[in-house]
């Protein structure tokens, strides 16, 4: 696979995965480093008051290894992600881990459906490419939108195949296709990411064939009953469809057409 | 002391204290936080020269897992 490259980032790996819902952080670790990815999302939450010995997500990542893309998941207003976002990149930068740079912009609608408020996805991404950062965009399927945030200068637009968490796959090929068109035209390099929804391989191969350049997930390894499996699957998967997609798949037509010799056959019986 | 608002809590500190001296009274290691004050990121390099004032709004944060 060549790298991919999303503003300042060369990504090794084209599937980026989340740190969340992991029942342990050493499975956490194991899962992170079968899946291949080099990027990895985290939430930025309060510090828990407590001195007890609570042992930090932190702890069990190496930061030599992985840059981290931190994420304003939960947030409900620009003003919100904007100062989720400054918070996330004042730890990374303490760290000096080179995702001190991006962030996953999430500014969600509502709880039921987690999905994005697009006036105010747009709002914060002005702003915070006006504050320097590169913005990775979360939002829904909808190629206007996906334009309008690519217009404002998102580094990466990356559309939700279904709901957060869902499973459900990629409910609108037809919409992630024209959000393709529309972000690749005259700029075939301008990096579409889907994320959200993916439930298992076939999804990871499936939105690579539609020409994403990406896929980022979360709970599909880390709520699979085999998240370790899971984890190489996936990993398997992106690879699958990566390659697939450069290989000029046959056109799907309504009859058959015989791969063995039509000629050449034993006298049949009379 | 003087009252301020950490992470939505009551707490207290000596007058004058600064930012540093608040994690130290916290026990918090610096390393994986960040801090916001009134709403405005104060960076590392900043936290043992910006004091805090009454009624003072922080929020004090570190990564956790997340998608």
């Amino acid at each position: 696979m060549n790298p991919l490259q999303v503003g300042t980032h060369e990504l090794q790996s084209r599937l980026i995965v989340g740190t969340g819902k992991y029942a342990t952080f050493e499975l956490m670790r194991e899962c992170l480093t079968i899946s291949g990815a080099d990027v990895i999302t985290v939430a930025v939450r309060r510090e828990r008051l407590v001195d007890a010995a609570g042992r930090n997500i932190l702890d069990f990542i190496d930061l030599k290894r992985y840059t981290i893309l931190p994420n304003t998941a939960g947030c409900f207003t620009a003003d919100d992600a904007i100062r989720t976002a400054r918070l996330g990149r004042e730890i990374l930068e303490g760290l000096e881990n080179p995702g001190a740079s991006w962030v996953k912009l999430e500014v969600l609608g509502d709880k039921k459906t987690l999905l994005p408020d697009p006036v105010a996805t747009l709002e914060a991404t002005r702003q915070l490419v006006a504050d320097g950062f590169q913005v990775l965009c979360y939002t829904t399927d909808d190629p206007i939108t996906a334009r309008r945030l690519k217009d404002a200068g998102a580094a990466s637009v990356m559309p939700a195949g279904s709901p957060i968490g869902s499973g459900q796959g990629i409910l609108n090929p037809s919409n992630i296709r024209i959000c393709l068109e529309y972000l690749k035209e005259g700029d075939p390099n301008y990096p579409v990411i889907v994320d959200a929804g993916v439930g298992t391989a076939s999804d990871v191969a499936f939105a690579m064939e539609l020409g994403c350049d990406g896929v980022l997930l979360n709970t599909a390894i880390a709520s699979a009953t085999n998240p370790a499996q899971m984890a190489e699957a996936m990993r398997l998967a992106c690879q699958a469809g990566y390659l697939a997609a450069r290989s000029g798949r046959i056109p799907r037509k309504l009859y058959a057409t015989a791969s063995s010799p039509e000629t050449g056959l034993i006298s049949p019986l009379r | 002391m003087v009252p301020i608002l950490v992470n939505g809590k009551l707490q207290h500190i000596a007058p004058e204290a600064t930012v540093a001296d608040l994690l130290e009274q916290l026990k918090l290691n610096p390393k994986f936080l960040a801090v916001e004050l009134n709403r405005h990121v104060v960076s590392r390099a900043d936290h043992s020269r910006t004091r805090l004032s009454a009624n003072d709004e922080l929020e004090i944060v570190t990564l956790v897992g997340g998608g």
